[in-house]
């Protein structure tokens, strides 16, 4: 199978293992996105964040549903925490989405985390961009259950959706910074369960000491189980997009996420020639005499990045 | 750099029982592998739309019914269907011995039975895997 034509065509195979390399990261796959990437742009990134346990699988599923009533072709990536100890991961936001597997028009792939913080993980801007070329109208990201402040969601969606539960804590939790700043719309899931109306006054008394802007976060509140509220829930969405777009905030957003996107590669790419040019033994020495107190840990560093790169500051072998 | 693993953990038929299954994703889990669950009761359709669009490496399935000479040999056959021959096919439950040269030979590469050491699976699938 030829991933390049298979991924245009919308084949769900190439589609599938142009993730599995991306997240690998293959040159070969790489090179495709290259080639590719004037094909991107159509697709509307949603980011779906919030506590362990709040109902962003549920609810996730129930707005691809609604999208599909549009006739939208829709992409979910779900992310869940890899475990630091042993790099395995149980990858279970599909149990809720079990009635979209075999619509032709949905595409799901579960992503661990593989030590990447934040609440995302290294590989999910290429898995968007691979669903966007496969031709998603709408790509949903569902974070890991997040705390306070795994905010790096809002480096990548267009539209981040904040999911709360009532009775999590008091208003000084609504008050706090990290996670409900980050947030465009707010849904208050499980709200049949009661205290929704508390926890929707603090987020909205919060909201209003924001500094004035043409935009207000919407609360709204929801039940996923019950399918109620999920159609002011996907309107309240489209609202914003539609906000963005009207405004050319946008192209602006986009931007600066661009060039987020274009300093963490270029993080990742220069770890990754230092480290292939640092030899391990060479590691350990210097960790040792970090240990003895040899050598303090910043000439270390100065030593490994002059051993692999041009920076004027000797490079490091126990070997000279 | 070395890439994790992805197994997916299917429960086909009716029956509710997945103690068994959590049981072997939390013990390839540990091994380092990437483990996609999708819940109970799965349609052979279901299973094979999951794997693709995972792109799992194996498709490990457990079933408690008795229905496994049915279900089994048509997650073999739909993924056949679609074109999917790299992925390791292998099945677990309460399945009786002398059913078991008949789900070989329709594809399932391998059965483990009650009582098979969390190890000895996990082992079996980082010597079978066909990529």
């Amino acid at each position: 199978m030829n991933l390049e034509e298979g991924l245009l065509k919308g084949d769900k195979k190439a589609c599938a293992r142009m993730i599995s390399l991306l997240e690998n990261d293959d040159k070969e796959a790489i090179n495709i996105i290259k080639r590719l990437y004037k094909n991107t742009g159509n697709a509307y990134v949603i980011g779906i964040t919030g506590p362990p346990g709040s109902g962003k699988s549920t609810l996730t599923d129930k707005l691809t549903k609604e999208l599909r009533n549009e006739g939208k072709r829709v992409g979910i990536i779900a992310i869940d925490p890899t475990s630091p100890f042993s790099g395995g991961a149980i990858l279970g936001d599909r149990i809720r989405m079990q009635d979209l597997a075999l619509d032709k028009d949905i595409f799901i792939r579960s992503m661990g985390t593989r030590g990447f913080l934040g609440g995302m993980s290294q590989a999910t801007w290429g898995a968007v961009k691979v669903l966007d070329i496969y031709g998603c109208d709408y790509i949903f990201i569902e974070t890991v259950g997040v705390g306070q402040s795994e905010i790096d969601i809002v480096k990548i969606a267009d539209t981040v959706l904040m999911v709360m539960v009532p009775n999590l804590g008091d208003d000084i939790q609504a008050l706090k910074a990290g996670i409900m700043e980050i947030a465009d719309v707010f849904a208050i899931n499980k709200s049949d369960l009661g205290g929704a109306d508390k926890t929707q006054l603090e987020i909205e008394m919060n909201l209003d000491l924001n500094e004035k802007s043409n935009y207000r976060p919407p609360v709204i509140k929801v039940s996923a189980v019950k399918k109620q509220g999920i159609n002011m829930l996907l309107e309240n969405i489209l609202e914003h997009k539609e906000y963005l777009e009207r405004t050319g905030e946008l192209n602006k957003s986009r931007t600066v996420k661009n060039r987020n996107l274009i300093i963490k590669l270029v993080e990742e790419e220069l770890m990754k020639i230092i480290l292939d040019r640092t030899i391990k033994e060479d590691l350990d020495y210097l960790s040792k005499d970090v240990t003895d107190r040899a050598i303090d840990p910043y000439t270390a560093r100065d030593r490994v990045i002059g051993g692999a790169i041009s920076t004027g500051v000797k490079g490091y072998s126990f070997k000279k | 750099m070395v890439r994790p693993i992805r197994v997916l953990v299917a429960k086909p038929g009716l029956d509710g029982h997945d103690r068994g299954a959590k049981i072997i994703a939390r013990a390839l889990r540990d091994s380092g592998m990437e483990v996609i669950y999708t819940g109970l009761r799965q349609t052979p359709e279901q299973i094979v739309a999951a794997a693709v669009q995972e792109d799992v490496d194996v498709v490990a399935m457990s079933i408690l019914s008795g229905a496994h000479n049915h279900l089994f040999p048509k997650v073999v056959n739909l993924l056949k269907a679609e074109g999917v021959d790299d992925v390791l096919i292998i099945g677990g439950g309460v399945i009786p011995k002398e059913d078991i040269p008949f789900l070989m030979e329709s594809g399932v590469e391998a059965v483990f039975t009650p009582g098979t050491p969390t190890k000895d699976v996990v082992d079996y699938i980082y010597n079978n895997l066909k990529r």
